[in-house]
């Protein structure tokens, strides 16, 4: 542990962590560190991420869908997803974004809604990484109301017609099978339309990606526009096991989950450089360190950082016992990506010109942070929820 | 084929290390401990020889209580099992003491290679392969950069300031190996989960029929007599370039007869 980093620990959280987790820990780090750490600014700058080769490294070391049981994924605790999130994170939010696409939305609704012949034909590959998901949800118009989706399934005799758009997809040009979420209309035999799930798969006619380019943001990730143009789907494309909101939703507040202990990575990485710059930059003779306003600073994010790792233990424990609850993901994330991203802006201030490059990581993983703050649920949603919990009232429905 | 990989714990590599008064030895607590970096060359090889000729591989150390760590993070890799000889009274131990600790623990198990890391960060001394192989009274493989195994023979290759040796030796012997050989494998989450369950097997002085007179400080056949810190790193010199940069960094040069 380097010594920023021990230092860090200002609650000993570390002396809590099982032998296995601590393994674990390490060896993702090494990972990180010998793999991703030395190519991060390249990826970032160019805004090119060699993510197929990422995800069968990833698939490798077992942390693709690590936490679901069965057709090649590890059965992992809650807690030891969110050790390998918060260490992939601490390199970059964009590469954590890669392996919780993957695992907790893409495998995740395939393992929860999906048939049989579903599950056997994806999950294993996708372990593995030699086949990458997407997920598609969000409309360039439809984001908090995910309701308000205009992409429809139509029946044309045993076959479905999906046509419509979905942006802001992580992984979406590289992935060879998209999870979409679309609307069905109302069946002859009297059935409501529900939103539902379809499988499909790259090449699939009418099923084209656009990447999106210019962002400012999860440079290191690749983020697509799906566009359906009729695109006809046998029967057993759908996912049999999820009707209506309930089923993408369930699979959010899977990812949300590994936000809340992903962003910690970032916030812990952020800080400690921090660290290290402040106690060797030298102004009016003494290390900046050494001055009260930086200690302020510098007090002000530890204890937020430690704050934000109890939460994720925490909400750790309560999902390895099967009983969290969608309001106590969205405290995780409301309090932790916040958390995060002042952490991570301070930080910034503390480097004074140093900061705004990518010789340091703090506004890369801001900027990054400017994402995940509304993504998977914006920080007000989420707001909105606990505010519902508290009240009973549901301020946006 | 079955294969002991001879490990050792060190304190980490990058962390600052520290003897501790009175003995001289080397000061575990002081910081993190690891897996010999060379080692894992070793259990890398190990794992390679298996995959292809089939057998165990087995994680053969001493040392202290938390050198379990470092035999579970080689069965994560995918060793076998692992045995760990462990007992207060080898503190201190020489290199001589250790290859005759590390000899009898040997003579429990069943080999047909052992496999060590050429030196470990900590001693440098690079002789215990030697000494094992001496004590064992099988051939010594030094310094391989590749292993062959065919029937009973075992050949390794050996950089040479002009070239390299190819070594040949018969089965059982003792291989060392250096970097080049391989690229050590992360362990995956499965192999950590099912390191959990490998069998490892605790072995104290009296189970290899040896007394504590026999080890430790007292029979080392080397003692540090005394030791001095090394002087805190001096902050570096920081040359603003006004556009006189690369004079200023030809003077320091040359200042330190460099160039």
């Amino acid at each position: 542990m380097s010594d920023a980093l021990g230092r860090l620990d200002l609650l000993a959280l570390d002396d809590d962590v099982a032998d296995e987790n601590r393994l674990l820990r390490s060896t993702v780090r090494k990972f990180a560190d010998d793999r991703l750490r030395p190519n991060i600014r390249d990826w970032f700058e160019s805004g090119e991420l060699p993510a197929r080769e990422l995800a069968q490294e990833f698939g490798a070391l077992g942390v693709l869908g690590m936490h679901l049981e069965g057709y090649g994924c590890q059965g992992s605790t809650a807690t030891q997803y969110g050790i390998v999130c918060a260490e992939i994170e601490a390199v970059d939010s964009g590469l954590r974004s890669l392996v919780s696409v993957q695992g907790s939305l893409a495998m995740y609704a395939i393992h929860a809604y999906g048939s049989e012949e579903q599950k056997q034909r994806w999950l294993p590959g996708m372990a593995e990484g030699t086949s990458i998901g997407c997920f598609g949800l969000t409309e360039s118009d439809a984001g908090s109301d995910p309701g308000s989706m205009r992409t429809r399934a139509r029946r044309d005799g045993t076959d479905w017609v999906l046509h419509g758009a979905k942006m802001w997809i992580t992984n979406g040009s590289i992935a060879d099978v998209a999870v979409v979420w679309a609307r069905t209309e109302d069946e002859a035999d009297g059935t409501k339309g529900s939103v539902r799930g379809f499988l499909v798969e790259r090449g699939t006619p009418g099923f084209s990606t656009h990447d999106v380019h210019h962002k400012l943001s999860l440079r290191a990730s690749v983020t697509s526009e799906l566009v359906l143009d009729d695109v006809r789907l046998p029967a057993d494309a759908m996912l049999p096991g999820a009707r209506g909101l309930s089923g993408p939703l369930g699979c959010l507040t899977e990812a949300r989950y590994g936000i809340i202990w992903g962003v910690t990575g970032s916030a812990r990485d952020a800080l400690t450089a921090t660290i290290d710059y402040a106690c060797s930059r030298t102004q009016f003779g003494r290390p900046i360190a050494g001055f009260q306003l930086t200690q302020k600073k510098l007090a002000d994010m530890a204890v937020s950082l430690n704050q934000a790792q109890l939460v994720a233990r925490r909400l750790g424990d309560l999902k390895d016992a099967g009983q969290i609850k969608p309001h106590q993901i969205s405290f995780g994330k409301f309090a932790n990506v916040r958390a995060a991203l002042d952490i991570c802006r301070d930080a910034r201030s503390i480097l004074g010109g140093s900061g705004i490059t990518t010789e340091y990581p703090v506004l890369r993983h801001a900027v990054n942070l400017e994402t995940v703050y509304t993504y998977e649920g914006t920080h007000e949603v989420h707001t909105l929820v606990l505010g519902a919990q508290l009240t009973g009232l549901d301020a946006f429905r | 084929m079955n294969i002991v990989v001879l490990m050792k714990q060190v304190p980490d590599t990058y962390a600052e290390r520290k003897l501790q008064a009175g003995d001289n030895t080397l000061d575990r607590d002081a910081s993190d401990a690891v897996i010999n970096e060379i080692d894992e060359y070793a259990i890398e090889e190990g794992l390679l020889l298996k995959e292809a000729h089939g057998g165990e591989v087995t994680i053969l150390t001493m040392g202290p209580d938390r050198a379990t760590e470092s035999i579970r993070k080689a069965l994560s890799m995918g060793a076998d099992k692992g045995v760990h000889v462990l007992d207060d009274a080898l503190h201190g131990s020489c290199a001589i003491t250790t290859a005759k600790v590390l000899a009898k623990a040997l003579g429990t198990v069943e080999y047909d290679l052992v496999i060590a890391g050429s030196e470990a960060t900590d001693s440098r001394l690079s002789i215990v392969p030697a000494l094992v192989s001496e004590a064992l009274g099988v051939a010594q493989l030094s310094g391989a950069r590749k292993v062959t195994v065919d029937g009973s023979t075992v050949t390794i290759e050996r950089t040479t300031d002009t070239g390299f040796d190819r070594v040949e030796g018969a089965v059982p012997a003792v291989v060392s190996v250096v970097e080049k050989i391989n690229e050590p494998r992360y362990p995956s989450f499965k192999g950590i989960m099912a390191a959990k369950s490998k069998p490892v097997t605790t072995l104290s002085l009296s189970d290899l029929g040896l007394s504590p007179d026999e080890v430790g400080l007292v029979a080392s056949t080397t003692t540090v007599e005394s030791y001095e810190e090394a002087p805190p790193r001096a902050a570096g010199t920081i040359v603003k370039d006004e556009g006189n940069g690369g004079a200023a960094i030809a003077e320091y040069l040359a200042s330190r007869k460099l160039i």
